[in-house]
């Protein structure tokens, strides 16, 4: 039986992790490569690795980090941040990466993910949508790392990303996102339950219960986190266990 | 020992590459005929379209050259559905290695993801691919076709139905999971090819 996945996910600046509350309030919680071995030790089921400082000049360092995190670890991983163009793809792949995600690039020009597609595959084509619940409780897509608002529902976005050829979808929700109150289970449930591509369910997870919540309630295919496995509050084997307690199944 | 793994329109040998330096294997990734049949054992990975990829080995002649090896060969992923009769992906007519089928997955519920992505487990284990590996261990899959059920079938996977989740006939092996991603089972599997 296909299991459901826990994902931690590295934000990396400058060669080291980090990870923000909210998208700001940047802090430290060590080596990627390193961290990225431990967690694939301890049973992590793929890791992400965004890159939030992305720039063109930094791409470089970028391949040469993911060629080092592909050497080192024997469990898959997903590469984000700045992506924009089948150039910058090819080289992450060719150092290693199993996936990458993008996110702004190919909101603006959505031919990309198409692009993408026919050259590598939709299998290595993850979309990850930054997303917020407004006051008129729709869902709308944001850029730049949640700083740009749009005007597009994320379900209409999904939808036509997936028409593209999306192989996966990486869900964050900004109004959780940081707050360890629990994932949004209504637009991930949304979106798992019409589009025939997992969905990896981000930002909110705080206690093991909200992760069992986000597989039944929010129909999540996988869980990612980042600051809770970083700073140890939850541990990924535990995590595990209480899944499988409550008939959650998951890879031991 | 000299290990070749087989270069072809495909992707994912850097990390099979990757992972045999992990298990202190190094390997030689060529498509050059004489090292491939001067090779102790052949991998054939592979994440691609079955269709291009049948093309670019006959263009190369890499198809004959594959079929008539008489060392361990493993196909991994893609490789393993190129080793079989027929894919329907785009209706490509593949290497007739293994007399088992490539289908597509076609789920009746629409909730069922296609493809497969993630940790399954494999089980009724057969064959020293297999040795001391627990029944039931999990893999990382990533596929949308599969082979079926068969008298090659040396390990089976549920998803959307039975499948085979790996094949063997004489000198050939294939598996459909990525052994390259698939945690300390995987490095397992890879040791125990290397030692067939």
């Amino acid at each position: 039986m296909l299991t459901k996945r826990i994902i931690p996910c590295l934000d990396i600046k400058d060669g080291r992790t980090v990870k923000g509350t909210n998208f700001v309030d940047l802090r430290d919680a060590g080596d990627p490569v390193e961290l990225g071995a431990l967690y694939a030790q301890q049973g992590a089921d793929e890791l992400v690795f965004l890159d939030i400082t992305a720039t063109v000049e930094k791409r470089k360092t970028l391949a040469q980090l993911v060629n080092k995190i592909a050497h080192k670890i024997n469990i898959p991983f997903t590469v984000g941040g700045g992506i924009s163009s089948v150039e910058d793809v090819s080289v992450l792949l060719q150092n290693g990466a199993d996936k990458i995600s993008v996110n702004t690039a190919a909101f603006k020009r959505p031919a990309l993910i198409r692009e993408l597609e026919k050259d590598f595959g939709s299998q290595c084509v993850v979309l990850a949508i930054d997303t917020k619940k407004e006051e008129d409780d729709e869902w709308y897509v944001y850029l730049n790392g949640g700083r740009t608002k749009t005007e597009v529902r994320c379900v209409d976005w999904a939808k036509q990303a997936f028409d593209l050829g999306v192989g996966e979808i990486l869900l964050t929700s900004m109004n959780h996102d940081g707050t360890k109150q629990g994932f949004a289970h209504d637009i991930t449930s949304a979106l798992s339950s019409t589009l025939p591509v997992p969905v990896i369910a981000s930002g909110g997870g705080g206690t093991m219960q909200h992760f069992v919540d986000v597989f039944e309630r929010g129909r999540a295919d996988a869980a990612l986190a980042a600051s809770i496995f970083h700073f140890k509050e939850i541990g990924i084997a535990d995590l595990k266990a209480y899944l499988s307690d409550h008939n959650v199944h998951v890879r031991r | 020992m000299k290990l070749v793994i087989v270069k072809y329109n495909a992707g994912n040998i850097q990390s099979v590459m990757y992972a045999l330096e992990r298990i202190g294997v190094e390997a030689v990734v060529t498509d050059d005929h004489e090292q491939i049949r001067a090779a102790d054992k052949v991998i054939f990975p592979g994440v691609g379209e079955a269709n291009s990829a049948m093309r670019y080995l006959n263009q190369r002649r890499l198809d004959e050259l594959l079929k008539n090896l008489n060392q361990p060969v493993l196909g991994v992923c893609l490789g393993m559905q190129l080793m079989c009769k027929h894919s329907e992906e785009n209706d490509t007519e593949c290497l007739g290695i293994f007399d088992e089928n490539v289908k597509h997955f076609s789920p009746v519920d629409v909730s069922v993801k296609v493809p497969q992505i993630g940790w399954n487990n494999i089980y009724d284990l057969k064959t020293g691919l297999f040795k001391d590996v627990p029944d039931n261990s999990y893999c990382y899959f990533v596929h949308g076709f599969y082979a079926a059920l068969g008298e090659h079938t040396i390990a089976i996977t549920d998803y959307v139905q039975s499948y085979s989740s790996a094949l063997h006939k004489n000198n050939f092996y294939g598996v459909q999971f990525h052994p390259e991603k698939s945690a300390a089972v995987g490095e397992k599997i890879l040791k125990n090819f290397l030692e067939l």
